[in-house]
């Protein structure tokens, strides 16, 4: 298994996540420069935050662009496992991997703090590791988290069961349905505020991030060892 | 040459609380007459297209792409005469 | 497009009409230059002598004291003099740190100068090789209540958020402090530190005759230019609107700059490197070649311009941000160049280092300006400035601190007076604003006495703050100075930290006041003192005088960056009580010390008499101590004893975990004195039962007063004074004074 963690001008939780997946995972992990054409050599691709290209005109709006985003597309529509955090997240929903925006926070502030998080699907394969309901302390670090979508897209998420984490506690941006998190119709693809990444061990306050990674790992094993009996 | 004057704003149905907390101020301060305040982006794009509404296409197309997010965001514009 | 041309004066009219006062250089500083080049100077060469000699890049005024600072040790790899001071950490590691103010142009536009102060600092840090991993803030402003301070306030820690949260360095710790002294000055003091291999330490030198001068970064701007003395008369244009002198900081451009200079600096093909800061190209090339004896030319129409028709003397003297100069080894340019260009960055060749040992610049074909490099870096006159004992300070001596203030009735409501003090108050407020866990490697997060920060693939962790109480010093610099460092370091070591080094921002009044200048003397003689005793070279700084509103002076206000050392992350000690049951340990002795506490101030509206006293063997002894006893895994928390003295530590060391505790104390002294006296080398540790006996044994082995005052447990702060209830309230409620009162006052 080899995990690519992709690196756009102006990311930088890159380092954050790329520790998570040597400390959780244990697993090969490469930076990817955002220039990339090639991501076939990858079995999950993660999206780091940070400010791409300063996020000057809208989160993401210009990482979207990207040369490796084609890559990363087409690695979604194979099924391969993508998760985007914060940035991440912002680029997955401008690309159109995952419905929906992410508007300033309502206090118009940018909020760094831990958030208590619900985990309201534990059947997805980045969180089949947490008991349904679970509530969990993750930190989020961002001005414009405060996810929002149409009432009918609302109505889908909700039926789909793609809404994956909502705040437990205080919402912390403004999101509509107390929303933190969400994955595609298909549930390969996974966008959310908070970084788990920031979570992984005792001394970071919190470490019940680890179990999305360890989450990740499991599956990949699973999916992997079917691949292999075929 | 053209320049293209865009206008990016939040939707009407998204909330928009930069344009909220700046009704509030401007009513503190005794602006009454404010009800409400939208707050969005401006752009100047100098452009060298070779006609008005090769320009007008383009820049439709840049808006859609590039400089507005249709999910959230609505946009306007203008091409003037550069 | 509209050129704009400047009519510059010529050397003569520059000579007899004096214009070179205008951009700050006086008569005989004018002749000094003078002689210095056998002839008159341009107006581009009196401008490059102008900013090169000015206080910020020469230290006219400062030097003779500056020199007096302890900058040596066996660990100390760079002292004073390069971008930043370098402190070994072992296995082949250093950590690398400065501190430095951006005051002034933080008052006139709060965010970008905040920002932008923010973005120099970084810069500094990595142009030296190292990764910077941690920002700290010095904040200082006005009483919260006026709108003016309000706005300062919001928008610098705005600007600070905006920049740190956008390159990625997390903004970990720091002070805000408010005093009235500060209204028409706020202080903005930003420090950063870094990680490096010692293989990597980079300095800014301009060796080897013929290697290429390569810019790299923004592009040129006229944002900045020293002194904007130029009216609109000069101008050919006057419609041309008079630009300001903000410079605006594009936290972006500078994560690519920094990005790509440490992957440059990893080929190993640098020679020498140097940010554009203050006096932008004139003192990064000046400073780079006369540090390697040598002479730097440089063709100004290959330098990247953001504007059209700008002047020699403008590009030279211009602080657009995100710039860098670098020497790179000949022929190797193109190696450069292509690392610039995968990160997006314009960059450009516009010079060589030469042998002649001048700085020598070509624009439109001409040479504009031929001056000796030493004599701009090094030749700056030096000033001995008289100093005067000043009025207050003698009068100060007389003033019964003690009977101008009533014993008050109910003490629950004093103590929880003074934690909302927005001083001591929580500042959550602040912090929640700053991306303070990027690079997951923050294990002390904004809110202890230092943040920790861990160092990757090892057993280490590095604890940092900032610290000086501002009243202090103005009532008696020489002790606030030493307190300044002493509680610096008190405060790296109840995280378990030996103290490192220290960066110094010192921010005073105009030095041509003999009393400020007194001030500015006694406070730098107090902190060396300190940093003797306590073990902790001044590895760098800055000076920031001139810090005035109205011809009165801020508090004299030497900020003290620290940094120190965590051998091993068991270490990691915390303020929070954690276990109900535990032993509360005070260290140090309470003395009726009230001469400029928040209780004072609290109680009186001003502050007057002494400071706190502080006996340096002591203070070294009380920090060994704690250290020892932290190594041995004898302490469950440590909490300085600071602004609010035992009453506050206490509240503050209960308010993380929500747990209360019952003190019984006995003393010859006022209530009130005892819980609010500020009284130094102090610190509250709490420990098992079986630990604390250890460590009252460890104590008086270390000759420090220690006693067991109390217990760790239930949801109240209960102390009671010679058998006398105090205090009695409820954590919750104390603890909702200290958290509300900032959101409160901002509203």
């Amino acid at each position: 298994m080899r995990v690519a963690v992709i690196v756009f001008p102006g990311s930088n939780a890159d380092v954050d996540l790329y520790n998570a997946v040597e400390d959780v995972m244990g697993v090969p992990v490469d930076y990817v420069w955002h220039s990339a054409t090639d991501l076939s050599g990858y079995d999950v691709i993660l999206l780091p935050g940070g400010f791409s290209y300063g996020d000057y005109l809208r989160c993401g709006a210009v990482a979207r662009f990207s040369p490796v985003m084609e890559q990363v597309v087409k690695a979604a529509e194979e099924g391969k496992l993508v998760m985007g955090i914060c940035n991440g997240f912002q680029i997955l929903t401008e690309v159109g991997l995952l419905p929906g925006a992410l508007l300033r926070n309502r206090s118009l502030k940018f909020a760094c703090k831990l958030s208590g998080l619900r985990v309201d699907n534990n059947n997805t394969p980045f969180t089949r590791d947490y008991a349904a309901g679970e509530e969990i302390q993750i930190p989020i670090a961002h001005g414009e988290g405060n996810y929002y979508c149409d009432e009918e897209t609302l109505a889908k998420l909700r039926a789909g069961n793609q809404i994956v984490f909502r705040y437990s506690g205080e919402n912390p941006n403004g999101s509509i349905d107390d929303i933190a998190g969400i994955c595609n119709e298909r549930g390969n693809v996974l966008g959310m505020m908070p970084h788990p990444e920031r979570a992984v061990h005792k001394w970071m306050t919190s470490d019940d991030g680890r179990r999305m990674f360890t989450s990740i790992l499991k599956t990949w094993r699973e999916q992997n060892s079917v691949t292999t009996h075929a | 040459m053209f320049k293209a004057v865009v206008y990016v704003t939040l939707r009407e149905s998204v909330l928009d609380p930069q344009g909220q907390a700046v009704k509030g101020a401007l009513n503190t301060l005794g602006f009454d007459e404010v009800n409400n305040a939208r707050i969005g982006k401006y752009m100047e794009l100098e452009l060298n297209s070779a006609d008005r509404a090769q320009a007008e296409e383009r820049v439709r197309e840049m808006c859609e792409k590039l400089l507005a997010n249709t999910v959230v965001e609505d946009y306007r514009f203008e091409i003037v005469e550069g | 497009m509209s050129q704009l041309t400047h009519k510059e004066p010529t050397a003569e009219q520059i000579a007899d009409q004096k214009l070179y006062r205008e951009i700050g250089l006086t008569d005989e500083e004018y002749q000094r230059v003078v002689n210095i080049l056998g002839r008159q100077p341009n107006w581009t060469e009196t401008g490059l002598y102008s900013v090169m000699w000015s206080e910020h890049c020469s230290y006219k005024n400062s030097k003779p004291v500056l020199r007096k600072f302890p900058t040596k040790g066996p660990r100390v790899l760079q002292g004073p003099g390069e971008g930043a001071g370098i402190v070994d950490i072992g296995d082949n590691q250093a950590v690398v740190f400065k501190i430095e103010s951006h005051n002034h142009p933080s008052a006139i536009e709060p965010y970008q100068g905040a920002a932008t102060g923010v973005g120099g600092i970084i810069r500094d840090v990595f142009s030296m090789g190292a990764r910077p991993i941690a920002l700290l803030n010095s904040l200082r402003f006005g009483e919260l209540n006026s709108p003016r301070v309000k706005y300062l306030f919001e928008h610098v820690v705005a600007g600070i958020a905006g920049y740190g949260n956008c390159i990625g360095i997390p903004t970990v710790g720091g002070e805000v402090n408010f005093d009235p002294t500060y209204e028409g000055n706020p202080l903005v003091n930003a420090m950063c530190v870094g990680l490096i291999d010692h293989e990597k330490i980079q300095k800014g030198v301009a060796s080897g005759i013929g290697n290429p001068v390569i810019y790299v970064g923004a592009s040129t701007g006229r944002d900045g230019i020293h002194g904007a003395t130029f009216a609109s008369e000069e101008l050919t244009e006057e419609s041309e609107k008079k630009r300001p002198a903000v410079q605006v900081g594009d936290p972006f451009m500078e994560k690519l700059l920094l990005e790509a200079c440490l992957e440059l600096i990893d080929t190993g093909i640098v020679v020498g490197i140097q940010d554009m800061g203050a006096a932008g190209l004139t003192s990064s090339s000046s400073e780079m070649a006369s540090k390697a004896g040598n002479g730097i030319e440089m063709n100004l129409d290959l330098v990247p311009q953001r504007e059209a028709g700008m002047s020699a003397y403008e590009m030279m003297l211009s602080e657009s941000q995100e710039r860098m100069l670098v020497v790179v080894e000949k022929g190797k340019e193109a190696e450069a160049i292509a690392i610039f260009d995968k990160w997006g960055l314009a960059s450009a060749v516009v010079g060589k280092v030469t042998d002649d040992s001048k700085l020598r610049l070509l624009h439109k074909g001409e040479v504009v300006a031929e001056v000796p490099v030493n004599s701009l870096a090094d030749d700056a006159p030096v000033y001995h400035r008289p100093s005067a004992v000043p009025a207050y300070y003698e009068a100060n001596a007389n003033v019964d601190v003690l009977a101008a203030i009533q014993e008050p009735k109910d003490l629950n409501e004093t103590l929880k007076s003074i934690l909302a003090q927005p001083t001591v108050a929580n500042k959550a407020w602040v912090y929640e604003q700053y991306d303070h866990i990027v690079r997951a490697n923050t294990a002390v997060k904004p809110g202890s006495d230092a943040a920790v920060v861990m160092v990757r693939g090892t057993r280490k962790a590095l604890a940092m703050t900032t610290d000086c109480n501002g009243r202090y010093v103005y009532l008696d610099p020489k002790v606030g100075g030493a307190i300044a460092v002493a509680e610096s370091a008190r405060n790296v070591v109840c995280s378990g930290a030996e103290p490192l080094a220290i960066t110094d921002c010192l921010n005073f009044g105009s030095p041509e006041k003999p009393e400020v200048f007194w001030q500015f003397e006694k406070a730098c003689e107090g902190m060396s003192e300190a940093c003797v005793a306590l073990d902790a070279p001044v590895i760098g700084g800055n000076v920031s005088f001139y810090n005035e509103r109205s011809g009165d002076a801020i508090y004299p206000t030497p900020t003290v960056g620290m940094v120190g050392l965590i051998t091993d992350v068991d270490h990691i000690t915390t303020q929070d009580f954690k276990n109900e049951g535990d032993a509360i340990i005070l260290l140090g002795e309470t003395f009726a010390e009230l001469g400029g506490s928040e209780y004072q101030k609290l109680a009186t509206g001003s502050i007057s008499g002494r400071p706190p006293q502080i006996d340096l063997n002591k203070e070294a002894a009380v920090q060994k101590l704690v250290l020892t006893a932290i190594r041995k895994g004898l302490v469950n928390s440590a909490h300085d004893l600071s602004e609010g003295g035992l009453g506050v530590a206490l509240a503050e060391s209960c308010f993380g975990k929500g747990i209360g505790a019952k003190v019984e104390l006995s003393s010859e002294l006022r209530s009130d004195v005892l819980l609010f006296s500020e009284s130094q080398s102090r610190i509250l540790l709490s420990a098992s039962p079986e630990q604390a006996e250890a460590i009252l044994a460890l104590a008086g082995e270390h000759g420090v007063p220690a006693e067991k005052i109390g217990t760790i447990g239930g949801d109240r702060l209960v102390v009671n004074v010679n058998g006398t209830e105090a205090i009695n309230a409820s954590i919750q409620e104390v603890k909702a004074a200290w958290k509300d009162a900032i959101p409160c006052l901002i509203g």
